[in-house]
């Protein structure tokens, strides 16, 4: 049998460079692509932002690569959901005035910074507080960016995607899918095909990033798609913290979510990378809700290098994703850490792959779940040790905590060791937020739900310290409103 | 004491069960406002329960009668309730609550007992000088407000704990279950010491034990002896001195009309 010879089975390339038939150009103003994916959605996704013709092709590439997966998606993961009609979905939506993006926050639609408000991000005066710099995603086009400026004087690019496309095309072009290739997997390959938006950082050599790097996604648009692609690469000796919230309004039917996010460290560099996701988890009776299909993944291409992964994880109905660093120089490091709290009738099969490639080379993964109500939560971490990987470390600790008897927790840990001298470590636990653990408490005039919630928080503490310090009380205030009606 | 006021606790004609087996059979107690109360008994005759039941365990049932604070039924209320309106429990065995912060905790028990008395939350500033005073004064580890509840600690100091648990949350009634058994001598009289410092007119507390060691510490205004879920037989601080010496059985052996 012969490896599939991806190249000789694509389209000549003359049909790639085919006029669009349908004559769409960037002249034509469409907030909104018709549902569906056909070839001429991913050439009208690639004309809307005026891109090369490199990217046009890649995109292409990728869409011809998904059509022959024949809605082949992953199945192994331990969640159901009825199968997605992908020609049911919107592939590009643009807010109402995109035409030139904001210089300020002044020329932001108000309605939008009333919903960032609601969602208890004020964009303005948090940002300058913390400072923190937002590049604002809002439908996948970019509104608002801020700290520029600052970011500019130390030689740090961080902008939109698209942005990049078009003033950093090399660096582009270099790194991606050079983590993530469009031919990853089924949900990989629909995102290089018609990727919206999303944010590209470059950190030069030597630079250690001034500020916080905050992007916050938003699902808006009924029944669209959100296919963001994320870039991050950290250049020799640079460091960057990365921080991505998420949050989505309440809405009927399922959304599907369906990022990427690459991340490249060079030697001695090293890049944190957090997120906080609570998009709509769906009502009580488990109708609606986000379906959260991400590929991330990092590459410790350099000696010493380091990519740390920190999750939580509240929101949507389905997640499946497993944050990932490729262990590829000597001395690199990976971190996993995750809290995934399922609620209602959410299903969770998240996890990581540690896959050591460089000599002494470590990981650790923590992972914490929280299953409530008749959420179902599933860990799933490979820990792969190759052949030349001397002296490669693992340590793995997964705990899960019950609350109430509908729920579920389950752990899937997959352990492959080819080199002899590798030393790996697992640890596991699940137990119940006990009686007595509630009475102690509420016997102190501490309610039951505030009750619950602080085991909760305790049993979450270890990776809340990994996060950065705003971000933890968001963190922690995230599970109580994530448990809201679940406990007490 | 005038006649006409409200007793801190009024237990009366107490019956309650666990899974079906009755534990206290008609059980009355009446504690003033400033007094201090001993109950003691031997072993399974319904101390722990009284304990358990007056602060509102779950898993105990009343089947009859009632309990006041300050005039109040507790009877309908949860745990969280009672605690606020003020009563506290000290455990006999403080559990362990992994990766909560003692610091945490105590602030959330303070500003929701406050809440209640329409008082505003303390600021973390001054909560702070609290916390870190009393913890002097309590004499609890130096440590204690950046670890755990109870996580890790050593019995005594877990009992340590739920005396500045006490002095910091200063509610209207106090019941000790047992929080004497397994101490050693320091850690018997810094309990014994934060008992007597705790005590003024407008507090009461109900010291439940085993032995009479800690009696010599606190002298209580009244001692009750309890067997099979009655109290068969009270008098003054003497009457623990007195089962000291003869035992229970003396007083199960026909002495045991209660007075």
């Amino acid at each position: 049998m012969t490896t599939p010879d991806v190249l000789s089975r694509e389209t000549p390339q003359d049909e790639l460079e085919q006029e669009y038939k349908w004559g769409f150009t960037t002249e034509i103003d469409v907030d909104l692509a018709p549902k569906g994916l056909n070839e001429d959605i991913v050439r009208l996704i690639s004309s809307k932002k005026g891109e090369p013709e490199w990217l046009l092709k890649w995109r292409l590439r990728a869409f011809r690569h998904w059509l022959r997966q024949d809605d082949n998606h992953p199945d192994w993961a331990m969640v159901e959901f009825p199968s997605i009609d992908f020609q049911d979905i919107y592939y590009y939506a643009a807010p109402k005035s995109d035409d030139d993006r904001p210089k300020s926050l002044d020329e932001v639609d108000p309605e939008i910074l009333e919903t960032f408000e609601k969602l208890g991000i004020p964009l303005n005066e948090r940002a300058r507080l913390a400072g923190v710099a937002v590049d604002a995603v809002f439908d996948s086009v970019s509104v608002a960016t801020t700290y520029k400026d600052q970011l500019e004087k130390a030689g740090v690019i961080f902008c939109p995607i698209s942005e990049a496309v078009e003033k950093h095309p090399e660096l582009v072009r270099k790194y991606l899918g050079s983590v993530v290739p469009y031919s990853d997997n089924f949900y990989a390959t629909l995102n290089s095909a018609v990727f919206s938006d999303g944010s590209f950082v470059y950190v030069p050599p030597g630079v250690r990033c001034p500020v916080e790097l905050m992007t916050y996604f938003r699902i808006n648009q009924e029944d669209s798609g959100q296919f963001e692609r994320t870039l991050i690469v950290a250049d020799e000796g640079s460091y960057v913290s990365y921080l991505e919230g998420c949050t989505a309004p309440t809405r009927k039917s399922h959304q599907l979510h369906a990022a990427v996010v690459e991340l490249v460290a060079m030697d001695n560099a090293e890049i944190k990378y957090s997120t906080l996701q609570n998009w709509y988890p769906g009502d009580k009776e488990g109708k609606g809700g986000v379906y959260n299909f991400v590929t991330k993944r990092g590459k410790c291409a350099g000696v010493d290098s380091k990519i740390s992964w920190t999750q939580v994880e509240t929101g949507s109905a389905i997640t499946w994703k497993y944050p990932s660093v490729i262990l590829q120089g000597d001395n690199s490091v990976g971190e996993f850490y995750s809290v995934a709290l399922v609620s209602r009738h959410q299903q969770a099969d998240t996890g990581t792959k540690m896959t050591h490639i460089g000599k002494n080379t470590r990981s650790t993964i923590v992972a914490k779940g929280i299953s409530a109500s008749h959420g179902n939560n599933t860990y799933r971490g490979l820990v792969k040790i190759n052949g030349g990987a001397d002296g490669a470390q693992n340590f793995t600790q997964c705990d899960s905590l019950l609350i109430g008897d509908k729920c579920g927790a389950h752990t899937v840990p997959y352990i492959e060791v080819k080199n002899p001298t590798a030393r790996i470590e697992h640890e596991a636990s699940t137990s119940k937020v006990s009686d007595d653990q509630l009475f102690y408490l509420m016997q102190r005039g501490i309610d039951e739900e505030e009750a619950h919630y602080m085991i909760i928080n305790g049993f979450c503490r270890g990776i809340f310290q990994e996060l950065p310090f705003e971000f933890a009380m968001e963190a922690s205030q995230l599970l109580k409103v994530s448990l809201e009606g679940a406990v007490g | 004491m005038g006649a006409s006021e409200i007793p801190m606790l009024a237990v009366r004609g107490l019956h309650a069960s666990i899974d079906d087996t009755a534990i206290l059979k008609g059980l009355d107690l009446t504690v003033n406002a400033g007094e201090i109360h001993a109950i003691m008994g031997p072993n399974g005759s319904g101390k722990s329960t009284l304990a358990n039941v007056i602060a509102g365990r779950p898993e105990y049932e009343v089947t009859d009668g009632d309990i006041l604070l300050d005039g109040e039924s507790l009877i309908e209320m949860a745990p969280d309730e009672r605690a606020r309106a003020g009563v506290f429990l000290a455990f006999q065995y403080p559990v362990e609550l992994p990766g909560v912060r003692y610091w945490q905790f105590m602030k959330a028990a303070v500003d929701a007992v406050r809440k209640e008395r329409d008082e505003t939350p303390l600021q973390v500033r001054e909560f702070d000088r609290k916390f870190t005073g009393m913890a002097k004064t309590v004499e609890v580890r130096s440590d204690l407000v950046r670890r755990s509840v109870n996580e890790g600690f050593s019995g005594g100091e877990k009992k340590r704990g739920e005396m500045f648990q006490l002095a910091m949350l200063e509610p209207k009634l106090a019941v000790l279950d047992e929080t004497d058994s397994g101490l050693d001598i320091d850690a018997l009289r810094a309990v014994a010491r934060t008992v007597n410092e705790m005590r003024e007119p407008r507090r009461s507390m109900v010291v439940v034990t085993h032995y009479q060691r800690i009696l010599n510490y606190v002298t209580p205004d009244f001692v009750h002896i309890l067997v099979d879920g009655r109290i068969v037989r009270s008098g003054d601080a003497g009457l623990a001195e007195e089962v000291e010496d003869r035992g229970y059985e003396w007083v199960t052996a026909g002495n045991g009309a209660a007075s």
